[in-house]
């Protein structure tokens, strides 16, 4: 069998994801210890794991409604409006996928022509699924570099220029992965200016909405005015309620394409998963506590990691959301591969190279603070023993 | 500031630029807090956890239960001083419930304590009866588990 022939070449094209492909080299390496995983580190509060072992002793094992189980929606427009004052109608704007990644794909799906040149906007650096995803619906991807001096956030200016007769959508992800970037009312408001008379989409990931710290609540571009028929709104359970395992999201949009993005979904998943359905209803409903103590632990370990890198030299700006730190490397002329590679050789520290999420990352690193402080703390040591390292070997 | 004092009791190994980054102070100010709680006898003191388990040493670990009879304008407390006189006495409580005074405390063996008990406690005029039991294996302490978790996340965003 000739396997390169059968594969689809728009599959077979896609680059594996550069996170992956530097952290199976990390899991050959004894004693490693890891500053790169993207999902809480905390387990799923007790009693939304409670919940969802109370529906299973219920026999609660059935498919359920294609958009989800109605007293989820139902509670998704509740907690919508109670944390982020949008308001969406749970019987045709809102619809529970199997996690925010499935939302981001069927948003993609519903909006592109295959082949057609259709573009999709895409600020960098950022998430790493985006662009496949795109591609895989015969989208093209735009990348748009986002620069440290604004914060990493997207200018009106940056936007325009990335604006073409193709432009089909936006993707905004905001607090960001992996910069830790927020977009606050401020400056959402110069960018939906923009967009307030086109026929461009936003889709907007706000999987981290949660978790944003100084005294601003996150604000979702959808909530501006006359921006909610330009949004396609994607949040989930996995960041908030560390529950990246039950794989749960859900999606809100104008109904006339959520009912597209539903017809795909059920033709593609029929369902979240019922389990799962039952447990969110309980985080939704009682879990603004549980997500309060996490977000004010991951609030102290980001002070420690912005305070020891910015000491050492690594310059980080300070991220103002999700659980990211995005030093910046170039005082060390190393590029950010070079950077991380040899860190894991010298020091065995396993950190994300910028250009995993785009070009544009390059001169940065990832370091994720989802982990113990004791774990981070002594991270912190291996890092500043390996600048010391190379300052002495620059000096001799 | 007000988390100082958590985070000191989760590490105290934690310097003090490090607490001060996390508290939003300076490390001035969480030196002059650290010695202001010491001074109030708020901070006593800082131990290392250590699993002898894992160790050569042999050591045997139990809690006593005693019932006493409390004395006339001192309660329970002169009875308990005494007590905690002992070096062998890791702590001494004063407990509600079935039983007065809880202590814990450690010898090379199991007949080391028995011997302790027997010889030490009993006879106490005030001590009615005792209780002895012993740790049999330690799965958490302090906050900290003896047998830690594997991190099982990998590496997908």
């Amino acid at each position: 069998m000739n396997y390169e022939s059968i594969i689809a070449r728009r599959a077979a094209e896609i680059k594996p994801s550069g996170i992956r492909k530097f952290f199976d080299l990390a899991a050959t390496m004894q004693d490693c210890i890891s500053l790169g995983v993207g999902e809480p580190d905390f387990k799923t509060p007790w009693m939304i794991r409670d919940a969802g072992i109370k529906s299973l002793e219920r026999g609660k094992t059935w498919y359920t409604n294609n958009a989800g189980l109605p007293e989820v929606r139902n509670a998704i427009a509740d907690y919508l409006e109670r944390r982020f004052d949008l308001s969406y109608d749970p019987a045709t704007e809102i619809a529970v996928t199997t996690g925010g990644s499935e939302a981001i794909d069927l948003a993609l799906r519903a909006l592109l022509n295959s082949g057609e040149g259709e573009e999709v906007i895409i600020p960098e650096p950022c998430y790493v699924s985006y662009a496949p995803l795109c591609e895989l619906c015969g989208g093209v991807p735009v990348p748009m570099p986002l620069h440290a001096e604004d914060g990493f956030r997207i200018t009106a200016e940056g936007l325009r220029k990335a604006i073409t007769p193709k432009t089909k959508a936006i993707i905004m992800a905001f607090p960001g992965n992996p910069t830790g970037a927020v977009m606050r009312a401020e400056h959402l408001a110069p960018v939906a200016e923009l967009l307030r008379d086109t026929d461009i989409m936003v889709i907007t990931d706000e999987l981290y909405a949660e978790l944003t710290y100084g005294r601003q609540r996150h604000v979702s571009i959808a909530a501006l005015p006359g921006m909610k028929e330009h949004c396609i709104y994607v949040n989930g359970f996995s960041k908030a309620y560390a529950m990246t395992g039950w794989r749960l999201g859900y999606m809100c949009a104008p109904q006339e394409i959520m009912r597209i993005m539903v017809k795909i979904h059920q033709f593609g998943i029929i369902c979240a998963p019922t389990t799962s359905q039952y447990a969110a209803l309980v985080a939704l409903r009682d879990g603004d506590d549980a997500i309060e103590a996490m977000r004010q632990e991951y609030d102290m370990r980001r002070k420690l990691l912005v305070n020891a890198l910015n000491k050492m030299g690594l310059t980080c700006f300070e991220p103002e959301g999700a659980f990211y730190v995005f030093p910046s490397i170039k005082a060390t002329g190393l590029s950010s591969a070079e950077f991380c590679e040899q860190l894991l050789y010298a020091q065995k520290v396993a950190v994300v190279p910028g250009t995993a999420f785009g070009d544009s990352g390059e001169g940065f690193v990832r370091i994720s603070y989802s982990y113990s402080i004791e774990h981070l703390s002594e991270a912190l040591k291996r890092i500043s023993a390996f600048l010391e390292e190379l300052k002495n070997k620059s000096n001799s | 500031m007000k988390d100082l004092l958590k985070l000191m009791e989760e590490n105290a190994r934690l310097s003090v630029e490090e607490l001060a980054a996390m508290v939003d102070a300076t490390p001035a100010e969480v030196a002059a807090a650290i010695d202001e709680y010491t001074q109030q006898g708020i901070i006593k003191g800082y131990k290392t956890l250590i699993d002898w388990e894992k160790t050569e040493v042999d050591r045997v670990k139990a809690l006593i239960d005693l019932r006493v009879s409390p004395k006339k304008d001192h309660g329970f407390d002169e009875i308990a001083t005494r007590i905690a006189l002992y070096p062998e006495v890791e702590s001494v409580m004063l407990m509600s419930g079935g039983y007065d005074l809880s202590l814990v405390m450690s010898g090379k063996n199991f007949q080391e304590i028995a011997m302790f008990v027997a010889m030490r406690l009993s006879p106490m005029d005030d001590v009615l009866s005792t209780a002895t039991h012993f740790v049999l294996r330690t799965y958490k302490k302090h906050g900290v588990s003896y047998a830690p978790e594997a991190d099982e996340r990998g590496y997908n965003n």
